[in-house]
């Protein structure tokens, strides 16, 4: 059984969770007319998913990334059909790139044998038993789902401490405080204390990349990971701290002042626009002194609300006041 | 912790919880959560003699890091989902991805400006390489790569595209779909692609390919090129390796984060 690479349009990765192995969805053009038979005539899904249920997928990923840039397929002559039985390749894929660099690497690693290779099965046998903690709380996670409403809050929290612990993803969709545990909730008035300064200076307002950069660099050690950040950051509201999470239509996250009133600021941002006339993301944000990606947002969001329409070129983004809604 | 009812409204909820369990005479999940409490010990016990055997092997070999990553990654495992995970915190893998993290964003914010948000991983090596400066640990591009994927976490639009054989990384929140990401790994080759080429390599019609690029002209990831002999090239800064012989200048820096 198999597909022509010259059907595949594009490749993804799905990382593995509790209950589902890693995947990799890969996204096909429609079925020629010519198709051969297979187990199904057609299907109502343009994609395909391949599941790894031990490993492989990250090899598997790189080489067919490379596949699909290199396109061998197209410099083969068009009529030759797809045969099912081929015998072992003649000849390796010459090594490019990172899977080049990556074999090179496997080489040098036999070569310093010694240290390698008792690190290497020490962490083979924990990898053994980390395994096991991980069935481990697959189980409770299906009985935890079977038996929704009579786990108490203090069991949820447990068990949310422990996959935390050991890096297992959360499964478990009963929300209290999100996908937060005690750890984050913390974090999240550590924050509050933290970010309230720098908030006031920079306006009301930060991305949540400068807010993972200010917080790490202060620390120094014992740094928070990204989802440690947007985990603390989504109870900011639920604990009644004076910091909320926003996200915007463009997915881009920042925390914001509760007393700040990005709608109000809108106001202000159309003045300034109304003043020169037109202004760019670029322009809009030298003028105020605001980071160029918080300035978009400004104005997206006042294009949203109907103040400001844009003039979309390849000479950029630029924004005009809405006269439409002005002059009516 | 304010804890929702709390007094005996609380603890009333809890008793009839507890019943309802005997009730149903059911194994609940608190046997297998102490279990799991007790296992988790043991696990931690384990952990912290690997690493005191092997946490300066960690530290220094970026091959064996790919090895653990990726054996964590089969049994389901991300040890650098939290600071507070063991794997973190008795390894110390956690630092120093996150500070990797850090440093990332720094580069490229200050390069933005000359490639759109758009950088090739060697490019990003070299400069993050220079920024931790002579006595810093090294650091292989599969830790940048496995440092951007958390990244995502943030929503700052951070993204990774295959070509030829390396990968872009993307930092600024720009839509880049199927379309697009294929004409930046046509342009690799030669760090820049016409329209010609495009309708010779992917069969596409005239007005699909102008699409495409002038969107990368918009989101400020290619440069037009009127005066290239025959048609209009369009070049992708992030792709050209003179560019980046240069220096991040202070400037430069100073626009970076605080």
């Amino acid at each position: 059984m198999a597909i022509l690479l010259s059907q595949i349009v594009f490749i993804e990765e799905q990382a593995a969770g509790i209950g589902k192995s890693a995947k990799i969805v890969v996204h096909l053009h429609p079925a020629p007319p010519n198709k051969e038979p297979g187990p199904f005539q057609s299907s109502k899904n343009s994609y395909i998913k391949l599941s790894f249920k031990e490993h492989g997928q990250i090899e598997f990923y790189r080489r067919l990334s490379e596949e699909m840039t290199q396109r061998r397929w197209e410099n083969m002559p068009v009529s030759q059909s797809l045969q099912t039985n081929r015998g072992p390749q003649p000849g390796r894929i010459r090594a490019v790139g990172i899977v080049g660099i990556e074999r090179k690497l496997e080489e040098k690693r036999k070569e310093t044998d010694k240290n390698i290779s008792e690190a290497f099965e020490d962490l083979s046998k924990l990898m053994i038993k980390a395994k096991e903690m991980v069935e481990l709380s697959k189980s409770i996670a299906n009985k935890i789902k079977d038996k929704q409403g009579d786990i108490t809050e203090d069991e949820t929290i447990r068990f949310k401490s422990y996959l935390l612990s050991m890096g297992i993803a959360n499964p478990v969709t009963r929300e209290t405080y999100g996908s937060g545990t005690q750890y984050h909730m913390q974090l999240a008035k550590q924050l509050a204390g933290i970010l309230q300064v720098p908030l006031e200076e920079r306006g009301g307002i930060m991305s949540l990349t400068e807010v993972y950069c200010l917080v790490n660099r202060a620390r120094g050690m014992e740094l928070l990971s990204p989802e440690d950040l947007v985990n603390a950051c989504k109870m900011l509201e639920a604990l009644k701290l004076p910091l909320r999470l926003r996200v915007f239509d463009s997915g881009v996250m920042v925390i914001e002042l509760q007393s700040h009133k990005e709608e109000e600021m809108v106001a202000s941002a159309l003045e300034t626009v109304s003043e020169k006339g037109s202004l760019t993301s670029e322009e809009f944000a030298k003028l105020v002194g605001m980071s160029v990606l918080l300035a978009k947002e400004r104005l997206l969001l006042a294009e949203k609300m109907g103040h400001l329409c844009r003039d979309d070129s390849v000479e950029g983004l630029r924004f005009y006041p809405n006269l439409f809604m002005t002059q009516s | 912790m304010h804890r929702r009812g709390g007094g005996a409204g609380a603890i009333a909820k809890k008793k009839l919880a507890e019943a309802k369990y005997k009730e149903r005479g059911t194994v609940l999940a608190e046997d297998q959560l102490a279990q799991m409490s007790k296992q988790l010990d043991m696990f931690k016990t384990n952990l912290e003699e690997f690493a005191s055997k092997h946490k300066q092997e960690i530290r220094k070999n970026p091959e064996f890091r790919v090895q653990f990553q990726d054996m964590c990654a089969t049994i389901g495992v991300d040890p650098l989902a939290s600071g507070k995970g063991f794997w973190s915190e008795m390894l110390g893998v956690g630092d120093f991805y996150y500070e990797l993290g850090v440093q990332i964003i720094e580069v490229c914010l200050a390069l933005k400006h000359r490639n759109g948000g758009l950088i090739t991983l060697e490019e990003l090596h070299q400069q993050v390489l220079k920024g931790r400066g002579k006595f810093a640990q090294d650091v292989s591009q599969d830790d940048l790569i496995r440092a951007i994927k958390k990244l995502k976490a943030l929503g700052t639009g951070f993204g990774i595209i295959p070509v030829g054989g390396t990968y872009l990384i993307q930092s600024v929140p720009a839509e880049l779909n199927m379309d697009h990401t294929v004409v930046l790994q046509l342009a690799e080759k030669n760090g820049y692609v016409t329209v010609s080429e495009i309708k010779a390599s992917l069969k596409w019609e005239t007005e699909r390919a102008r699409q495409v690029l002038e969107h990368l002209l918009k989101e400020g990831l290619a440069w037009l090129d009127l005066q290239a002999p025959g048609e209009a090239h369009y070049w992708l800064p992030a792709l050209f390796t003179d560019l980046y012989s240069q220096e991040i200048t202070a400037e430069e820096a100073r626009e970076a984060l605080p």
